[in-house]
C-alpha cells in the first residue's frame, strides 16, 4: 500500500516527542521550566528578579546580618561610609552612621522589612478588594455599580496622605494602623481600572459567546474576564507597591508611622534631613534603596505581564526564531 | 465515536408519539423592544427601540432557513434573542414544542446545549487567552460532557471535523488566520451536540476566497449531523445558494418569506425586488441591461417607524392605504407570504 502525506502525517502524530510526554505528566513543573527559560532569557527581568530576590533575602534574614540597628555609639556618630572600624573589617558600618552612631546599613537592611510588608501587604489587600468590588460595579452594572462608584467618589475627593494621618492620629501611630490607613484609601483606582476594563469586557463577542454556550456568571468571571484583566491589573499593582513604599515614607517622615528605634527607608530620610549639608549618606543611601527596590519590582512587572498575555509571548518568540 | 449519533438525531426529530414533528423552531408574533430610559434622579421610560417588532416564522428539522435585510432591520437581534442572549419582550418562542421564553436553570441549560451560535466576527468571537483546547472543550466542560483525557480526544475529533489539524489544540486563537478561526468558532458550536445552529453572518467578516470554504464546511456539517441553520446574512447570493427558506425582514417586520427558488425567480414584494435588484450579475453584459431599483433614504429610525406600512418611506410604489394601514402576512403560495397591500 502506498504511503501518502496523510499517513506520514499521522504517523507523525503517534510519536511524541519526549518534551511532550513531560507537559502531559508533569504540567505544572513543565509550565514552570518554561517561565524560568523565558525569565533567564529576558535579561531586564533577570536582573530586576535577582535584584528583588536579593532585597527579599536580605528582609528574611536581618535579624541575623544587620543585629546592631539600634546600637548607638555616640563616639562614633556621623562617621563617613568605612569599610574598617578600629583597623579591623566591619560590614556593619559600610555605609556609615547616622546622628546616634547607629550603622546606616543595619538600619536599611531592617528598613526593607517594613517596606516590603507595608507595600507588598497593602497592595495585596488593596488590589484583592478593589478587584472584586470594580468586577461587581463592572459585571453587574445598574443600582450595584452606581452605589459602588458613588463610594469610590466620596473616598478619592478626600486627599489621601489627609486621611491617612487623621486615621493615624486617631489611632496611634503603628505598623499595623499605617498599614490600615493606607489600605483605606488605596483600593478605589483598582476598582475604577477593573470595572472600565469589565464593561468594555462584558460586550465582547466571547462573553457572549461563553453565554450562549451556558456559561455560569461565575465560571464567565473566572475564566473569560480575570485571565483578560491581569495585565491592567499587574500594572496598577506595580505603580501602587511604589506609591505605597513612598507614602510609608512619608507617613514616617512626618513621625505617623513606624516609630524610633526601629527603623524604616522613611524615618531614616526624616532623620537624615537636618545632617544632609555635612552628612550625605544620612539620606542618600535610604533614597537609593526606595529607588532600586522599586526599580527591580517595575523590571519584573513588565515581564510578568508579557508573560501572562499569550499574544505578546507570541511575539517575542516568533521575533526570537 | 461519532458527534451526533444517528439515532438521537433522528429520535430528536420525532414527536414522542413517534410521529415526525414539522417544525423545529416557532417563532411566533416575536417582539424585542430596548426601553430607552430619561431624566434624574428618577428615570422614565421614554420610548423603546423596536428592533424586533412581532416577527413569525417557523423552521423544519433538517432545513436551512435564511434570513436577510439591510443593516439595522433586525437580524441580528433576532438570532440573539433566540438563544436569550436579547431580552425577549413579547410573543413565543416553541423550540421542539417547548416554550423557551420562560423557560431558566437547568431547563435552560438543555436548551443551550441543543442551540448553538457561530458569530459573524472570528476575531472577536474567541477569548484571546485562551487555548483552542479549553474554547473548544468548554460546551463540553460547562455542560459536563467530558473530562480529562476524553475531552482532549474529543476536542481533537471535533477540529479533524472542522478540516483543522487535531494537534493544534494547544495553540492560541492569534496563530490561525480569519477562515481557521471560524473553523474553530464553528468546532465550538459543534461540541455540545447541537440540533440548531443560528449562523450570524458566518462569512460577511472573511476573505471571499474563505468564504466559499467555510459555506461548503458548514452544508457538509448539516449532511453529516442533521443541522438544522439559521442563516443570517445580507449577502443574498450566499442566502440563495445555501438555504431553502428565505425570511426577508425590515424595520423589524418580515416582509416576505418564501422557497428559496420562488423568492429569487419571483420576488413580490417591493423590498424584495429592490434587494434582488442591488446583487451585481456576473456577466458585464447582462450586468449592463440589469433593472436597478436604487432605495432612496435611510432605513427609518426603530424608535418611531413609519405608521401604515414600515416601507412606505422608501416604497416607489406607495399608495395612500400604505400609509393609513399596516399590511398583514398574506399567503399568496406554497409556504409564500407577502407583507404587502399592493400584492395581489
Amino acid at each position: 500500500m502506498a504511503t501518502t502525506l496523510r499517513d506520514l502525517r499521522l504517523a507523525d502524530a503517534r510519536v511524541e516527542p519526549a518534551e511532550r510526554v513531560a507537559e502531559r505528566k508533569f504540567p505544572a513543573l513543565h509550565a514552570l521550566r518554561e517561565l524560568l527559560a523565558d525569565l533567564v532569557s529576558d535579561r531586564v527581568a533577570l536582573v530586576g528578579a535577582i535584584g528583588f530576590l536579593i532585597v527579599l533575602l536580605l528582609a528574611a534574614t536581618a535579624p541575623y546580618t544587620a543585629d546592631q540597628y539600634t546600637k548607638q555609639n555616640l563616639r562614633m556618630r556621623l562617621s563617613p561610609p568605612a569599610l574598617t572600624i578600629d583597623g579591623e573589617f566591619n560590614y556593619h558600618y559600610l555605609l556609615g552612621t547616622d546622628q546616634l552612631g547607629r550603622p546606616i546599613l543595619d538600619r536599611i537592611i531592617h528598613g526593607s522589612r517594613v517596606s516590603l510588608l507595608v507595600g507588598l501587604g497593602v497592595v495585596s489587600v488593596t488590589g484583592l478588594f478593589g478587584t472584586v468590588l470594580g468586577l461587581l460595579a463592572g459585571y453587574f452594572g445598574g443600582r450595584v455599580d452606581t452605589l459602588i462608584m458613588r463610594w469610590i467618589d466620596i473616598q478619592t475627593a478626600f486627599p489621601g496622605l489627609l486621611v491617612a494621618l487623621t486615621l493615624l492620629i486617631m489611632l496611634g501611630p503603628s505598623l499595623q494602623n499605617m498599614m490600615f490607613a493606607l489600605m483605606i484609601n488605596g483600593w478605589m483606582i483598582f476598582a475604577r481600572i477593573v470595572r472600565g476594563v469589565t464593561l468594555s469586557l462584558r460586550e465582547e463577542v466571547f462573553v457572549k459567546a461563553a453565554r450562549v454556550i451556558g456559561a455560569s456568571d461565575l465560571r464567565i468571571v473566572f475564566a473569560h474576564l480575570l485571565p483578560n484583566l491581569v495585565s491592567p491589573i499587574l500594572t496598577i499593582a506595580v505603580m501602587e507597591l511604589a506609591r505605597i513604599i513612598l507614602a510609608e515614607a512619608a507617613l514616617s517622615f512626618l513621625g505617623m508611622g513606624i516609630q524610633p528605634p526601629e527603623s524604616s527607608w522613611g524615618l531614616m530620610l526624616s532623620d537624615g534631613r537636618d545632617y544632609m549639608a555635612k552628612a550625605w549618606w544620612l539620606v542618600t543611601f535610604p533614597g537609593v534603596a526606595i529607588g532600586l527596590s522599586v526599580l527591580f519590582i517595575n523590571m519584573v512587572a513588565g515581564w510578568l505581564r508579557s508573560v501572562t498575555d499569550p499574544q505578546q509571548r507570541f511575539k517575542k518568540a516568533s521575533k526570537e526564531a | 465515536m461519532s458527534l451526533a449519533s444517528p439515532d438521537t438525531t433522528a429520535a430528536s426529530v420525532h414527536a414522542p408519539n413517534g410521529a415526525r414533528r414539522e417544525t423545529l423552531l416557532e417563532v411566533r408574533e416575536l417582539k424585542v423592544h430596548f426601553p430607552i430610559y430619561r431624566g434624574f434622579p428618577v428615570a422614565r421610560q421614554v420610548g423603546a427601540v423596536k428592533a424586533v417588532d412581532g416577527i413569525s416564522f417557523s423552521v423544519k428539522p433538517g432545513e436551512t432557513v435564511g434570513l436577510v435585510g439591510e443593516s439595522g432591520c433586525g437580524k441580528s437581534t433576532t438570532g440573539l434573542a433566540l438563544v436569550k442572549m436579547n431580552p425577549i419582550t413579547a410573543g413565543a418562542v416553541h423550540f421542539e414544542g417547548q416554550d423557551m421564553v420562560h423557560s431558566t436553570g437547568e431547563h435552560m441549560r438543555q436548551l443551550r446545549r441543543k442551540i448553538q451560535m457561530v458569530f459573524q466576527d472570528p476575531y472577536a468571537s474567541l477569548n484571546p487567552r485562551m487555548t483552542v483546547e479549553q474554547i473548544v472543550g468548554e460546551p463540553l466542560m460547562v455542560h459536563g460532557l467530558a473530562q480529562g483525557a476524553a475531552r482532549r480526544d474529543r476536542v481533537q475529533e471535533l477540529l479533524r471535523v472542522c478540516g483543522l489539524d487535531p494537534r493544534v489544540y494547544t495553540r492560541y486563537p492569534h496563530e490561525f488566520s480569519g477562515g481557521q478561526r471560524q473553523r474553530i468558532g464553528i468546532a465550538r458550536a459543534l461540541a455540545s451536540d447541537p440540533i440548531f445552529v443560528i449562523c450570524d453572518e458566518p462569512i460577511s467578516a472573511l476573505d471571499v476566497s474563505i468564504q466559499a470554504q467555510i459555506i461548503n464546511l458548514l452544508e457538509d456539517l448539516q449532511e453529516a449531523f442533521g443541522l438544522t441553520y439559521l442563516f443570517i446574512a445580507h449577502d443574498l447570493a450566499v442566502v440563495r445558494h445555501i438555504s431553502q427558506h428565505v425570511v426577508v425582514m425590515y424595520l423589524g417586520k418580515i416582509m416576505e418569506v418564501a422557497g428559496s427558488k420562488t423568492l429569487y425567480d419571483q420576488p413580490l414584494h417591493p423590498y424584495t425586488r429592490a434587494l434582488l435588484a442591488a446583487v451585481p450579475i456576473p456577466d458585464p453584459k447582462l450586468e449592463k441591461k440589469r433593472e436597478r431599483i436604487v432605495l432612496k433614504g435611510e432605513i427609518p429610525s426603530p424608535i418611531n417607524p413609519p405608521k401604515g406600512c414600515r416601507f412606505n418611506t422608501r416604497c416607489p410604489l406607495a399608495q395612500a392605504i400604505c400609509f393609513e394601514e399596516e399590511p398583514a402576512p398574506r399567503q399568496v403560495g406554497d409556504g409564500h407570504y407577502v407583507s404587502c397591500h399592493l400584492v395581489e
